[in-house]
């Protein structure tokens, strides 16, 4: 007899149960032991479409090999250097977090960062100029995600940007992501004002060059290792990374001093790195991205391999459906604002940085950072139950990125879209609230989940193509 | 008819299993000052039943509760409200007491990733049964689905991966298994023994099982398949697996297979399986030619050497009369077609089963002789199986009493054991004295024959529900197809040697 049959037949009988009360009720009154499943009807989507994904012989495996690749994913930093060397990148096609979007379509912050990055590409002498040029259609428009790269909140990538080159040495592949340029009036919160391109030629000139040069001395710096270490010193890899920062600055500090620079330039590097709590979030990005990028294109999988916004539309895209985005109105985070910003200055949610979530780090790992939870306006108990709901959407745990508080249990990893059909729970996602207009920048941070149309989409079109056994 | 005050409310995000809600509408129901109420997952079906009764329902989703209640007045609607919420306060009190409840599993994928379970029991509603017990099939689990409306489709997929991963998929639409000594569903309490038991047939199981316990001959396992595992699109594709994992089973003698009416091709394949196992294996696939279950639970005896013994009657003896129409009126399907098989020579029959099947409601209006399954999908759509829920089989009783149509021979299957009514000769008792008298009135007679199907162990206990029954003047049997033998010579003016003192 097979194993599991002969369990069946010949051990103490010990079920799980799933639907009536009547049933565990009686077999415990037997001795049995019983568990019971909270079942409810699916949250939505077709019941045709679900029991079809369920059948789909081939989901199992191909979800099983979407999350191997994704735990055994590497992460090392190798190269800093300009966009147009690293991605080919032409001088007219400029990058943008989320799924497709035209210019018009736009909301507040990524019109801000595309006309900053108009201006800093020396386009157009001011942000008139910017936007006529933006609009004649001269300029392309294209993911981020197209590109094997990921941008945080606008994500506007260009030719000059200076950006890093992270590989994943097991499964072969390579993700690109711009360098942090700070918090306060900031690109990628749409702030385009002399500062914010002063800063961006700065990075180009110095921080870029000398960081290159320093990598040379070091050799690759390993970024899966630091945002392992960071969940154990209270940050969750989205909206806390100072741990991380911290880190990624002792590991390259004296290749920098070493690097050649002036002192002076020395100097300002590292402190620019040193102020900067977020830096280590766009190493932590591509990370993610690359370790997500592994497990795109296993047919039959229902894994989600890109959660991403634009600040008008949230896409995600899923391992067994290709390059296809399932998009749906982009929502409006919850959470604490800074200074005299309330909801109303809040735009919807924007960025490529749901990568993290999508690794089942950042708000999938929000147990891992007790001391973030009241800056996204929730509490320590919140952050325990978000993680532990993320379970009952994901189909593996990633023992490389250990939750202390939870005895050091794997993250939450790989989302499923049948799971979150069948369960009703939207993933959780930590993020920073750009301002709605223009050139504002960073009103406040907190909580976001996707619009559950995104995975309505996903469903019917997995369900489209689930063959029968 | 929308007389009195209605009053219609869908609420988000709580959610009941069906069983939960029919109690809770009965509750509702027969609060005073209420007149019609149903509680129930705003599914299509329970919608269409709401518009049915005349509630205007706004549009809803299955995710809702949909609370349409009428009343004689506001106080009436106050009062179902708070019966409501007192009935389902209850129960979430009695869940919450085992610990975090957000935090449980809500998939059996999840459940069973976190435990050592050897089965998983689903009884969601039917459309969405299947994608739990996937779960279960790639957890490398076994599932018993007992869930119906299931389609056929699924089912094979089901048994497929099953078959695949190595795992038994009991069902859809599987009411009874035992597995090492633990009933499941509908099952009756007998002790542990030689004989295994597979079973596309739920009460014919229970027949069977209860009939080997009576004798004093225990059960193994008793592995149901759901009704169509022997059909020609399944295949036997359960029926192969269980037989085989009971064959080579250390604590299984022989075994006995017990099927609805297979589909001939099925039942030679399996049958040229089993020709190769080392136990033996007895069939009790109800069919012309076939044994009848008490004679399959006989042979099975014989098998292993025990003694057949004689089989429970309990009530007074019924003499002949004239010929008469005879009623049969069952709750179990098996237990149903086997009657309708054994009673043939009286056909026509009018019934709800096998190939001259009529809708219920035509089956219990027309013909002499009438043979119904209460236990239809079509009867049980929405509410609860006869087992559980005795209300429909009650008013039929009450219709033909009330009826002037002559004598009447009366024939019905009570079953026992887990998930049966607690007591149903309670119940029963009065509708059949008032049958009684209500014919009696009339100068005509009604005989009440009982197939009593269950073990003296049963939660029930088989001599007690026996004793009240023929207290109300049935005639009792343990075996079915004896009470039916014994309804057919009444019917046809003939002696039966059945009844004791």
């Amino acid at each position: 007899m097979n194993p599991p049959l002969a369990a069946l037949l010949g051990q103490p009988l010990s079920v799980v149960t799933a639907g009536v009360d009547l049933f565990p009720e009686a077999l415990r009154a037997q001795g049995a032991a019983v568990e019971t499943v909270e079942w409810r009807p699916p949250a939505f989507g077709d019941p045709d479409d679900i029991s079809a994904l369920a059948a789909d012989p081939r989901r199992a495996a191909a979800n099983r090999a979407a999350t191997e690749r994704i735990l055994a994913a590497g992460a090392e930093l190798i190269n800093v250097r300009p966009a147009a060397d690293a991605l080919g990148l032409p001088s007219d096609l400029f990058l943008h977090a989320g799924p497709p979007i035209e210019f018009a379509a736009a909301s507040g912050p990524l019109r801000g960062a595309l006309i900053g990055a108009a201006l800093f590409e020396g386009f157009a002498v001011d942000p008139d100029e910017a936007v006529a040029l933006l609009e004649s259609g001269r300029i392309r428009l294209e993911p981020c995600h197209h590109h094997r790269a990921v941008g945080p909140m606008a994500g506007v990538t260009t030719a000059s940007m200076w950006v890093s080159e992270l590989q994943d040495p097991v499964n072969g592949g390579r993700a690109y992501c711009s360098l942090n340029e700070g918090l306060g009036k900031v690109l990628r919160y749409g702030a385009y004002s002399p500062e914010v391109i002063d800063r961006l030629r700065w990075m180009s000139q110095v921080l870029g060059p000398v960081l290159a040069r320093a990598l040379d001395r070091s050799g690759p710096i390993d970024i899966k290792s630091i945002l392992a270490q960071m969940l154990q010193m209270g940050d969750e890899g989205h909206n806390r990374n100072r741990a991380g920062s911290l880190m990624f600055l002792r590991d390259l500090a004296p290749a920098i001093a070493e690097s050649g620079a002036s002192s002076a330039q020395v100097v300002e590097v590292l402190r620019f790195i040193g102020g900067n709590e977020h830096f280590f979030l766009n190493y932590g990005m591509p990370a993610a991205k690359v370790a997500m990028d592994a497990a795109r294109d296993i047919p039959g999988s229902s894994v989600v391999v890109a959660m991403a916004r634009n600040g008008t539309e949230f896409g995600i895209q899923v391992s067994g459906t290709g390059d296809a985005w399932f998009t749906g109105p982009a929502l409006t985070p919850d959470g604490l604002f800074l200074g005299g910003y309330g909801p109303d200055d809040a735009n919807p949610d924007i960025g490529d940085s749901a990568i993290m979530e999508t690794l089942g780090v950042g708000g999938f790992s929000m147990a891992a950072a007790p001391a973030i939870v009241r800056f996204v306006g929730g509490s320590v108990p919140d952050a325990l139950a978000t993680t532990r709901r993320m379970y009952g959407i994901t189909v593996a745990e990633n023992p490389a990125y250990a939750i202390p508080v939870l005895e050091f249990r794997g993250a939450p990893t790989g989302i499923d879209v049948l799971n979150v059909a069948r369960t009703g729970i939207l993933p959780q996602i930590n993020t920073g609230m750009a301002g709605r207009e223009a050139g504002v920048g960073q009103v406040g941070a907190g909580l976001v989940k996707p619009p559950q149309e995104c995975f309505e989409k996903a469903l019917s079109a997995l369900a489209a193509q689930a063959i029968r056994q | 008819m929308t007389s009195g005050h209605d009053y219609v409310d869908l609420r988000q995000g709580q959610y009941y299993d069906s069983v939960t809600l029919m109690q809770a509408s009965r509750t509702v129901a027969s609060t005073p000052g209420v007149r019609a109420a149903l509680i129930a997952m705003a599914t299509p079906l329970n919608v269409e039943l709401a518009q049915d009764m005349g509630f205007v329902v706004p549009p809803a989703v299955p995710a809702e509760l949909l609370i349409a209640v009428r009343a004689e007045d506001e106080t009436g609607i106050e009062a179902a409200i708070a019966a409501l919420t007192a009935a389902l306060t209850i129960r979430s009190a009695s869940r919450g007491a085992g610990g975090d409840v957000e935090l449980r599993p809500a998939t059996t994928g999840a459940a069973l990733a976190d435990s050592e379970a050897t089965l998983a029991l689903i009884s969601v509603p039917g459309p969405y049964a299947a994608t739990e017990a996937f779960d279960a099939i790639a957890a490398g689990r076994s599932v018993m689905i007992f869930s119906d409306g299931v389609t056929v489709e699924d089912e094979v997929a089901l048994k497929r991966a099953g078959g695949r991963a190595g795992v038994l998929v009991m069902g859809p639409d599987c009411g009874t298994a035992i597995v090492g000594g633990i009933a499941l569903g509908f099952a009756n309490v007998v002790r542990r023994g030689p004989v295994g038991i597979v079973a596309a047939s739920g009460t014919g199981a229970q027949q069977v099982s209860s009939l080997l316990e009576t004798a004093g001959v225990g059960v193994s396992h008793l592995l149901g398949l759901g009704g169509r595992d022997l059909s020609a699109p399944v295949g036997g594709l359960a029926a192969e697996l269980a037989l085989t994992a009971l064959d080579a089973d250390p604590g299984t003698d022989l075994i006995i297979l017990v099927s609805k009416p297979p589909d001939p091709k099925v039942a030679q394949r399996v049958q040229d399986l089993t020709s190769r196992f080392s136990t033996p294996v007895q069939f009790a696939l109800l069919g012309p030619g076939q044994p009848d279950l008490t004679q399959a639970a006989e042979s099975g005896l014989r098998a292993i050497g025990a003694d057949v013994p004689l089989w429970p009657v309990i009530g007074r003896a019924q003499p002949a009369r004239q010929p008469t129409r005879l009623h049969g009126y069952f709750a179990g399907g098996t237990l149903a077609a086997e009657t309708l098989m054994l009673i043939q020579e009286l056909a026509p029959i009018s019934t709800n089963l096998g190939p001259e099947a009529l809708p219920a409601a035509r089956a219990l209006a027309g013909g002499s002789h009438v043979v119904v399954d209460f236990g239809d999908d079509e009867l049980t759509s929405g509410r609860a199986h006869p087992m559980i829920d005795p209300t429909m089989r009650l008013d039929q009783i009450a219709r033909v009493s009330a009826a002037e149509n002559g004598n009447l021979v009366l024939l019905l299957d009570v079953v026992l054991g887990y998930g049966a009514e607690p007591d149903p000769a309670q119940a029963l008792v009065p509708a059949l004295q008032s049958a009684v008298t209500r014919f009696a009135e009339r100068d005509n007679h009604v005989d009440v024959v009982v197939s009593l199907c269950g073990t003296e162990a049963d939660p029930q206990g088989w001599t007690g529900q026996a004793e009240a029954l023929a207290a109300a003047g049935a005639l009792v049997f343990a075996s079915n197809a004896q009470a039916a033998r014994h309804a057919l010579a009444l019917a046809r003016g003939t002696t039966s040697s059945a009844g004791a003192s």
